[in-house]
């Protein structure tokens, strides 16, 4: 069980329930539990669709797409049956905050599936939770099972003449699934391999159905936004960036933890008041804003709003919410490396560029950070970085390349002094710079 | 091939979840091998069966998802995180630590059976760091001297 952190600048929505219990479904009850989707039956499919679009809920898997608006593709005619899935595959290095939700709020998530079906009328929901979330699958087991004993799912929810079913699905590791079109293929229990875009899922998705996939985050954001209503939430956030975030701060930091803080929180306030900043004395060197696909930012561009337009300004992404703090005492070149090993290490192996470019990439920067670098190399990592971006199914493929383009734009002189058979200047305990 | 009832009833029950037989595949394997340890021929021929695939379609399934097997690991699987995060607060040490005190290297198993080593990718402990799990169950905010004292829990747990 991971432990609950707590600061006074935080806003709990998504939170709110996090260690009272609410797994309980009764607790549940009596935490405004399964209220808002009882409120969304009598608010009609375009009521709720309008709703959580001016709300301002964008996906907290990455991407940061309307939530509204992208349930507003789906068709209201299908010959086929439409679906809801719940992506808890959560595996982007940095990123922790879908755990705490499966843990303290599963009911909540239920909801999200739910008022989500209603929108789009659909009658079945899909909660997929990664292989290794082994005891969190469990609790989703046992929430679903409660749901269904209460009358909540199943036929004719409540009186409302409506039926909905909710099911559990369980992954066996891969962090390539996270990806939209990846995690059908894995829920219909195929090799994780994306699928062409268009048709999109809203479209074609799940067995040929028009599916809706939203993050386990997203999901649990919306009954507290029926609920609020979407005027509250859009106004916790600034424009255009609805809400709260559950920030996974992570690294070199004092108290490190999992933090609900309203989008557009400053970034340095962030790591130094909320993260308690640097421990030993070090000073801070660099952040990863959004999970390890995300650009790095130095030092210097930490006065930034985090919330998804911000972070773009300023050349990077919010991605998934994990905040990762680099001391001095990093090598980025190291850095690089082991994210680039990671991504060599999930590549599905189905796009070219992806799967020889990360490949390419991880060879060189081993070699690279053992002494063996050429000067050239640093170039060539570059424009090889290059070329993959846009040229692959997914994202996995940009999401190698974008991070790997900023650690040699702003720390090339790293680079440089890895040149000429030395050997790396981190790799010796450095003195405290601050007294 | 004999799997426990629980295995049954799961497997019957989830059946009932999807449109098709074969979506029941990737959880029901990692249940048979929490069962058998393994995924073995015997195994990946039955639920083949079951599901009406081939067993090559079973094999190209597995091979995909880190976490599914073909050979035999050791009771307790150690898996040490060293990604970004844990890598930054002592992932690596905690990886050599463990490699030097099970005697075994990544992906090696100890010669009782009872251990099993892998180095691993983010396993969503990043708050947390540095983390491992053994088997399903999460060990975070990790020294050497805490994992020496995990060590020895599951190593008295698996000598009972």
């Amino acid at each position: 069980m991971a432990d609950l952190v707590s600061h006074p600048d935080e806003v709990k929505v998504v939170s709110r329930r996090f260690g009272l219990g609410a797994t309980n479904i009764d607790r549940y009850l009596e935490l405004d539990g399964y209220k808002a989707v009882q409120k969304a039956l009598s608010m009609g499919a375009d009521g709720i669709v309008n709703e959580v679009k001016n709300s301002g809920l964008r996906g907290r898997g990455g991407a940061g797409f309307s939530t509204g608006l992208k349930w507003s593709f789906v068709p209201k005619q299908a010959p086929k049956p439409k679906y809801v899935l719940c992506n808890g595959d959560e595996s982007e290095p940095g990123t922790c905050k879908d755990r705490l939700i499966f843990e303290h709020d599963p009911h909540a998530v239920i909801e999200g599936v739910m008022i989500a079906g209603l929108a789009v009328g659909s009658k079945t929901g899909y909660i997929y939770v990664r292989g290794e979330y082994r005891y969190l699958l469990e609790i989703v087991q046992r929430a679903i099972a409660d749901a269904y004993a209460r009358g909540f799912l199943g036929k004719n929810i409540f009186g409302s003449g409506q039926d909905f079913d909710i099911y559990w699905h369980g992954g066996a590791g891969a962090y390539e699934v996270g990806e939209e079109s990846a995690l059908m293929e894995s829920l219909e229990c195929k090799r994780g391999i994306p699928r062409i875009r268009p048709p999109f899922p809203a479209v074609v998705g799940l067995w040929g159905g028009p599916t809706v996939i939203n993050n386990a985050e997203t999901l649990a954001s919306v009954p507290h936004i029926i609920l609020g209503g979407a005027e509250w939430y859009a106004n916790l956030g600034p424009p255009k960036n609805g809400g709260t975030r559950l920030f996974c701060l992570s690294g070199h930091l004092k108290r490190p933890g999992v933090y609900e803080l309203p989008m557009g929180y400053n970034l340095r306030k962030m790591i130094f008041e909320v993260g308690g900043g640097i421990p030993n004395r070090r000073a801070l060197k660099a952040v990863v804003p959004g999970g390890s696909s995300t650009p790095v930012l130095k030092s210097d561009e930490i006065d930034i709003g985090m919330d998804f337009d911000s972070v773009a300004k300023a050349g990077s992404m919010l991605g998934s919410g994990g905040v990762v703090v680099l001391d001095d005492t990093t090598c980025i070149v190291k850095f690089a490396l082991r994210t680039m090993k990671f991504y060599q290490h999930e590549s599905c192996g189905w796009c070219i560029p992806c799967r020889e470019g990360t490949d390419w990439l991880k060879k060189t920067l081993i070699r690279f950070h053992a002494g063996g670098g050429l000067k050239k190399d640093i170039d060539n990592m570059y424009y090889l970085s290059e070329n993959m971006l846009g040229r692959t199914f997914c994202p996995l493929g940009d999401a190698a390349a974008m991070p790997t383009m900023a650690f040699i734009k702003k720390f090339r002189k790293e680079f440089e002094d890895h040149l000429d058979g030395k050997p790396c200047p981190f790799e010796k305990a450095v003195e405290p710079v601050m007294a | 091939m004999r799997f426990s009832d629980q295995f049954e009833s799961r497997f019957a029950q989830m059946l009932t979840h999807y449109p098709t037989k074969r979506s029941v595949l990737v959880p029901t394997l990692l249940y048979a091998q929490d069962e058998a340890g393994y995924l073995s021929d015997e195994v990946i021929a039955e639920l083949a069966r079951r599901l009406d695939l081939t067993e090559l379609d079973v094999r190209n399934v597995i091979s995909y998802y880190s976490m599914l097997t073909t050979k035999p690991r050791g009771k307790y699987n150690v898996q040490v995180c060293t990604n970004i995060a844990c890598m930054l607060r002592g992932g690596e040490e905690l990886l050599e630590h463990c490699e030097k005190k099970l005697g075994i290297g990544h992906k090696g198993t100890t010669p009782n059976g009872l251990f099993s080593l892998e180095e691993v990718e983010c396993i969503g402990a990043c708050s947390w760091a540095p983390a491992v799990q053994v088997n399903y169950d999460f060990h975070e905010n990790l020294t050497v001297e805490k994992m020496d004292r995990v060590l020895e829990g599951y190593a008295k747990k698996g000598a009972a």
